[in-house]
């Protein structure tokens, strides 16, 4: 087998006479032996002088269009130097591939070389640009989203019922195991921690005031916005970006029907509903979860807990975590929709817009988190 | 249209690709059944049958993308079945497959997506490569500027011309097509037929070709399979299974559509 490869590779001889100078090839000259076939092309440039070339392919046993490229080419490149090639000895086969192939040149794309200062200008200039276009989009995305929302409360049979609690099914009801996990155990975390540092004062039992406010303001509804950010505004972005990929939303326009109103506002809808709901969850888990550390690490026993967080929780502190929740939810749906939308027809932009649905919405919801920090601080909420 | 002389079926002749008594099913249902078929050197093998009789299910057990029951496939004379993996690839090589969609790779230009097979198969100067690719996307007949473009950017004829050109990226010496000329209009159709029989005659192919194109059939096609029931029907050039009998064939061939074709065709 080695021995047959071996008399099959492409090979050369020149031979010399007074008026011409004869390239006899040999063997296959075929994309696999590319190298081969590029080097000894380069070499019968080289051994043109100022002679009229033939290049004889009576022995070649294999030619395709690598072959036949890289011959016209070497023909072609004599030529310009003035120096005549022409082929000889082709079989009727050989010679329609090389007519076909017949060597041109193609035009280089020219490719456009700036600096490194003016491409990461740039790039910072398209991103401010960028985020700019997102929000208006996202504002613009609201409006379209309400006035969906008010047309189906008066027509009140474009509600689509069914497809609301698919939903809700989807993003809320499988979603509680996870985030009843995590909240259990970030609970008994900041439990644990906040009672290694207050046992030095010889105040263990305000832990219970520590985690009942900080879980039910902030933890618990930011544990649960990131959770569904992840697990719900992914698959959000995914099916509506395969969707539109496929012209599945296009099909929905010529049927007359609004992709917002079909697609989005039923997801939207469910996650308004849902995200509160799984953020009061969230919050009976993780205060579980810091009342089990307390009791086993801080000798608080349930009844202690109960009256002390009792003393310590007023309804506006459950309150203050409620209310930002439709918020976060909207925010979550929105990116997610808009993000979906704005798949192109490839499966790496899908990729890309579902990774960037959910780091948009993560530092979204951590934003506005903040903002209302503030804001119920102002109010002395 | 193109003249073509259809060569005489000579059972002397290499058998390319050598179907014997395949099976092939899913769960309870078997689609083909002791299915024989043989495919010669250098011919346009033109594979018709009605909807949901298995035509995709052939190629695809040909190329070894859905598992076969029983039976044997031998392709270029090697048997499918004791082919070592690396055995495979090199046999791999040797085909290139045109799928119904294009199947082109969305993230990737045309020429990128020409690219692809000769990248991980052959050993390219970066000059030969680019030209390489330039000269097959001219082959198809696409413009030089479609080369940078996404296939998302093409329209559907297109997409089947640059997914031919990376079918035939590594010269190979069996070419499938699926439904080449399926969502084509007639002249783009017309256009692909010749162009296929045009390639066909210089890189010395061999085609095997699932269509539903009476044109196409008439036209560009050396021998024809039919499909039906598991099995194949008839065999032959176009004229053979004119006088077939098979009451599906006869108002395939006979009917208002085909009468037409052959008007313009044949």
């Amino acid at each position: 087998m080695a021995q047959s490869t071996l008399a099959q590779e492409p090979q050369v001889k020149i031979e010399r006479s007074a008026e011409r100078v004869t390239a006899k090839l040999v063997g296959q000259w075929t994309s696999e032996h590319a190298e081969l076939v590029e080097s000894l092309a380069a070499e019968i440039a080289a051994e043109a002088d100022q002679h009229h070339m033939i290049l004889d392919l009576a022995q070649v046993r294999r030619l395709d269009t690598l072959g036949a490229w890289v011959l016209d080419r070497t023909r072609h490149e004599l030529g310009t130097r003035d120096l005549g090639a022409d082929f000889a000895n082709a079989s009727p086969e050989q010679q329609i591939l090389l007519d076909e192939v017949a060597y041109r040149g193609f035009q280089e794309q020219p490719k456009v070389r700036r600096s490194k200062a003016i491409d990461f200008l740039v790039d910072v200039g398209e991103s401010v640009a960028g985020a700019g276009r997102d929000l208006v989009g996202g504002i613009a995305f609201l409006g379209e989203l309400v006035s969906a929302l008010i047309r189906m409360v008066l027509h009140p049979r474009r509600f689509r019922g069914t497809a609301v609690v698919n939903q809700l099914e989807q993003i809320a009801y499988r979603g509680v195991p996870i985030i009843v996990l995590i909240s259990f155990l970030v609970g008994c975390i900041v439990a644990q921690q906040g009672i290694f540092q207050l046992v030095r004062f010889g105040a263990t039992p305000f832990v219970v005031d520590l985690i009942g406010i900080l879980i039910l303001r902030e933890l618990a509804l930011l544990l649960t916005s990131i959770m569904v950010a992840g697990r719900s505004g992914s698959a959000f972005t995914a099916e509506i970006g395969s969707m539109k990929m496929r012209e599945e939303i296009d099909a929905l326009r010529v049927m007359g029907l609004d992709p917002i109103e079909v697609l989005i506002a039923p997801r939207i809808l469910a996650l308004l509903i849902g995200l509160p709901l799984l953020a009061f969850i969230s919050s009976i888990a993780a205060l579980s979860g810091g009342g089990v550390t307390a009791w086993l690490y801080g000798d608080v026993s349930p009844d202690v807990f109960l009256s002390r967080l009792r003393a310590a929780v007023g309804m506006n502190t459950f309150l203050v975590g409620m209310i930002k929740a439709p918020f976060m939810a909207l925010v979550i749906g929105i990116i997610a929709s808009l993000e979906g939308l704005a798949v192109s027809g490839s499966a790496e932009s899908l990729g890309r817009h579902v990774t960037s649905s959910v780091v948009k919405s993560i530092f979204m919801v951590i934003v506005l988190d903040g903002l209302f920090a503030m804001f119920f601080a102002a109010i002395r909420y | 249209m193109l003249d073509r002389v259809h060569p005489p079926i000579d059972r002397n002749r290499e058998v390319v690709i050598r179907v014997r008594d395949i099976e092939v099913g899913f769960g309870e249902k078997t689609i083909l059944k002791g299915l024989d078929l043989d495919v010669y050197r250098g011919e346009i093998l033109g594979f018709v049958g009605a909807s949901g009789q298995g035509k995709s299910v052939l190629t695809r057990a040909i190329l070894g993308l859905v598992p076969k029951r029983a039976g044997t496939i031998e392709v270029l004379g090697q048997n499918l079945d004791e082919l070592s993996p690396s055995e495979r690839r090199l046999l791999e090589r040797r085909w290139g497959v045109l799928f119904q969609q294009g199947a082109l790779f969305s993230a990737l230009t045309v020429k990128q997506n020409v690219q692809v097979p000769m990248r991980e198969y052959l050993n390219l100067s970066d000059r030969l490569l680019d030209e390489l690719a330039m000269l097959k996307i001219e082959m198809v007949g696409l413009k030089p500027d479609a080369a940078d473009k996404l296939p998302s950017e093409l329209s559907g004829g297109m997409i089947k011309r640059a997914a031919l050109a990376r079918a035939l990226a590594l010269d190979p010496d069996i070419v499938f097509l699926d439904e080449p000329t399926s969502g084509l209009d007639p002249i783009g159709a017309g256009e692909f037929d010749e162009l296929i029989a045009t390639l066909q005659r210089t890189l010395g192919l061999t085609v095997f070709m699932v269509t539903h194109d009476l044109d196409s059939l008439y036209t560009v096609c050396d021998r024809i399979a039919a499909l039906g029931e598991g099995k194949i029907l008839a065999e032959g050039p176009i004229e053979t299974l004119l006088e077939s009998d098979n009451p599906w064939l006869r108002s395939y061939f006979h009917g208002k559509r085909a009468r037409a074709a052959m008007a313009s065709g044949a």
